[in-house]
């Protein structure tokens, strides 16, 4: 199987080791653990605060308890995510400097101006409206609470926009240089800003900004769902489960096929800029014409081949040509400048990640059928599918940052062609700090570790905690088990267009 | 213009607010001990609770406004400290989690855990960032690549610790007096003779850590050759630190805690005078020091953070007194409360 991981794990930077691991494996290693804890969070919050601007709106609007309860509910969670989101984040920006010192001195006049303007334009814009958010019920009206809501969504969505910049400038650099420049008499390179807006809209930003945020979309959509179809298995706060579902499906539809396009999108994208990461996506080890897309397989990296394969053939040739007969490079044909990515890990996450998103295409479809047929919120199996949707919903959001991250090794920084002439980046390996120990990183990665296997025990059992205990209130009251009062699609849309409340008798609460 | 001096006190500024607002948080916590029951402990976690998140924004504001204009010391410091950094990561993030956690259930040993928590890394975060201060007043020793070669031993001098015991009470007197505004009756009693007791220990340690930057650390005060109006300062900072006892004495409650923010912000000015021009100094070498200009970033870099900053920090300013402002006066607990 993953001959890859060895090259993943390849590249001893010096004899310093720790348990047979030298310092960049145990890098790699700590940032792929605190990075992948941290981005279950942010997707997560910035998906449920679209939900809450939503809910909170419509109370504005029609003034109906019900959704004042489900936004009070949803609140309450989305604060304890939120919390974990910025407890793992703020190890985030220390750990550039800690473990990668040296890519910092590298990247730091082009990569640090996005970090700063992230604190300065989002995390100040988040916190600030959070304390508004989470205390401020009591002591500012609703207007300002509902503002206080939609600029803590802003914050969210500010700070991954920063964040994507950041990240797709080292993937597809652009608006920089790299220079010299002098430090106490020594010469060093580091790339520099040459043009502000070019750096911001690279060639992938934009892209993978969108892409970032539909996953977000989709999963605080199915997280939604999940707790909501749970209430609805067990018959309890079912008006309010009714009513968070259905505004759930409505994101996760809209989401997962405007996804579909902006994954193809993406796909173009690493074609022509990170070719080498394409080829490792998709299994690519030979250039051939009518080059097929595996629905899964296992690449072997000695033999070439992707074993165990289930291919469509011609179909990545259509894909990226819209000709079957076009030719796809290969690893074997590639630039040597771009090196191989650990191929199995590559295609694994990125396979992944497509069967996840058609997974949640066909289940909001699926949805969407029953529903019109007046028999969604009766059909357990169905439910229950969405209960456990939730976690592949994750696994999807990490994924996508695997295949992207561990794709465009072994560089930190992509090296890019301009005007025929090959510009170096930088290898990761070249990226770590040279004042650290093996032994202090894997102390690290130790003391980490426990830290965040407490803090997900805390987090779930809270979880836990808060979804029994349920939405207080008009939802809470709603006792009418096993009613199902839902006429069908053109009903229910109607509505919701209408904006009429009479769905249940929760205007006696009123 | 100097656009890496300018980020220098721009990095000032970001250092003092998180000093001042942060300071007072880390403070309560560190006073944790002194609630009597419960509801007093509800009380003092309440008092900082739509705030403290707030407060550590400057601190990571502070670390992303350092990697972009001077990379070469965020590379030099974070990397140098790794096991100091991991003691206040791993402080500010147990510090989160028993604010967000310990009410959450009722048993009482899941509380008194958070509690001593709570007070611990509250603790462990004051004393390292004194520490780190003080070893940046010493200075560290750094290879001609700006690369920190010292061992945690190397890093804890008696000076560094003296200043880190200074920061300790300077945070717990300032946790103390914002204590004062939010609390009443016994707790509130309770609350006014620690800040008395903790005003004068930092009095105390103020004088000592002085005398010892006097004697010690000649090479803190040439700059004050250079700009002897900033000698003003100095007097300002004993005028302020005696202002607070005259305040408190007076029962002007807001004074004192404003007193004890000039305090500090007294305190990092002096800082930035102690260091100018370098970032982190070398010691034994100082040729290897890494200063405003060998370790900026480029000047286009610089003048678009200054853009950034410009266009911020007004916004920045205005939501953080929206919040003060909303969240004023004594702590009463309701159900959003933690």
């Amino acid at each position: 199987m993953p001959d890859s991981l060895l090259l993943f794990a390849q590249s001893a930077a010096g004899a310093d080791t720790a348990w047979g691991l030298d310092v960049v494996v145990l890098s790699r290693l700590q940032f792929a653990l605190t990075i992948m804890f941290h981005y279950l969070f942010p997707p997560l919050t910035i998906g449920m605060s679209v939900v809450l601007v939503y809910l909170k709106g419509r109370h504005l609007a029609t003034g109906a308890a019900i959704y004042d309860d489900a936004a009070r509910f949803w609140t309450k969670i989305f604060g304890l995510n939120f919390a974990m989101g910025v407890v793992t984040g703020i190890v985030m920006e220390f750990q550039f400097g800690t473990n990668w010192a040296a890519y910092s001195r590298f990247v730091g006049d082009v990569f640090g101006s996005a970090l700063a303007a992230e604190g300065i334009f989002a995390f100040f814009l988040e916190s600030g409206f959070l304390s508004l958010l989470l205390f401020g019920w009591d002591r500012v009206g609703p207007k300002t609470h509902f503002f206080a809501t939609l600029m803590v969504a802003v914050g969210g969505i500010f700070s991954s926009v920063w964040i994507v910049i950041a990240n797709s400038w080292q993937q597809t650099p652009a608006g920089s240089e790299i220079r010299d420049y002098v430090v106490n008499g020594q010469v060093y390179q580091r790339a520099e800003i040459v043009d502000f807006w070019a750096l911001v809209f690279n060639p992938s930003s934009m892209n993978r900004l969108v892409h970032v945020w539909l996953g977000a979309f989709l999963l605080g959509a199915f997280f939604v769902m999940s707790i909501s179809a749970w209430y609805l298995i067990k018959r309890r706060h079912e008006e309010f489960a009714r009513r968070s579902f259905v505004g759930g499906l409505l994101l996760a539809t809209v989401a997962a096929f405007a996804q579909l396009l902006s994954g193809h999108e993406q796909a173009n994208a690493v074609a022509e800029y990170q070719p080498a990461k394409l080829a490792a996506m998709e299994g690519v080890y030979e250039t051939t014409d009518n080059a097929p897309i595996y629905l899964f397989g296992s690449p072997n990296d000695e033999t070439e081949t992707v074993d165990y394969g289930l291919a469509v053939p011609g179909m990545l040739s259509w894909l990226l040509a819209f000709d079957t007969s076009a030719e796809v490079q290969g690893l074997d044909e590639l630039d040597p400048i771009y090196g191989r990515p650990p191929v199995w890990i590559t295609f694994q996450a990125y396979h992944l990640m497509v069967a996840i998103g058609s997974a949640m295409i066909a289940m909001t479809l699926l949805a969407w059928l029953y529903y019109w047929r007046g028999r969604l919120f009766t059909t357990h199996w169905l439910l229950w599918l969405f209960v456990l949707m939730v976690v592949p919903a994750f696994v999807a959001n990490e994924a996508g940052w695997v295949a992207a991250e561990v794709g465009r090794q072994p560089w930190i920084v992509y090296p890019r062609v301009v005007d025929g002439v090959a510009v170096d980046g930088l290898r990761t390996s070249d990226g770590v700090s040279e004042a650290v120990s093996a032994d202090q990183v894997l102390g690290s990665i130790l003391f980490f570790g426990l830290i965040y296997t407490v803090l997900f025990g805390l987090w779930i059992s809270l979880l836990h905690t808060k979804i029994s205990h349920g939405p207080a209130g008009v939802a809470a009251g709603d006792g009418r088990a096993g009613h199902d009062e839902h006429g069908g699609f053109v009903e229910a849309v109607t509505e919701m267009v209408s904006h009429r409340e009479g769905m249940t008798g929760d205007k006696s609460k009123e | 213009m100097d656009y890496a001096l300018l980020w220098f006190v721009l990095l000032g500024v970001l250092l003092a607010g998180y000093a001042v607002l942060d300071g007072f948080d880390l403070g309560v916590g560190m006073l944790t001990p002194v609630a009597k029951n419960d509801h007093e402990r509800r009380i003092l976690f309440n008092s900082i609770g739509p705030l403290w998140d707030g407060n550590e924004v400057w601190l990571v504001t502070f670390g992303g406004a350092l990697f972009a204009a001077f990379p070469e010391a965020y590379a030099t410091v974070f990397s140098g400290f790794y096991t100091a950094l991991m003691a206040v990561l791993g402080a500010l993030i147990f510090r989160a989690v028993s604010i967000e956690f310990r009410s959450k259930f009722k048993w009482g040993w899941w509380r008194g855990l958070w509690d001593g928590v709570f007070f611990l890394s509250s603790l462990v975060a004051s004393l390292v960032f004194g520490v780190a201060i003080g070893g940046a007043m010493v200075g560290v020793p750094l290879d001609e690549r700006g690369v920190m070669r010292a061992t945690l031993m190397d890093q804890l001098g008696w000076y560094p610790l003296l200043v880190g015991a200074m920061t300790v009470a300077l945070f717990a007197q300032h946790g103390a007096l914002f204590l004062r505004l939010k609390t009443k009756d016994e707790l509130r009693e309770r609350v006014d003779r620690w800040a008395w007791r903790l005003h004068g220990a930092f009095a105390l340690l103020w004088i000592a850590v002085t005398v010892a930057t006097m004697v010690a650390l000649p090479h803190a005060l040439t700059n004050f050759a250079h700009a002897p109006w900033a000698l003003l300062v100095p007097v300002l900072n004993v005028l302020a630190i005696l202002n607070i006892s005259r305040s408190m004495k007076k029962g002007h409650e807001l004074a004192a805690f404003f007193s004890s923010g000039a305090t500090i912000l007294a305190l990092v000015f002096l800082l930035g005078v102690a260091i100018f021009p370098n970032l982190v100094a070398s010691s034994p070498y100082p040729e290897h020091s890494l200063t405003i200009h060998n370790a900026a970033s480029s000047e286009k870099t610089l003048w678009i953070m200054s853009i950034i900053a410009l266009l911020g920090m007004p916004c920045v300013l205005a939501y953080t007194t929206v919040v003060y402002w909303t969240f004023r006066g004594k702590v009463e607990l309701d159900e959003h409360s933690y």
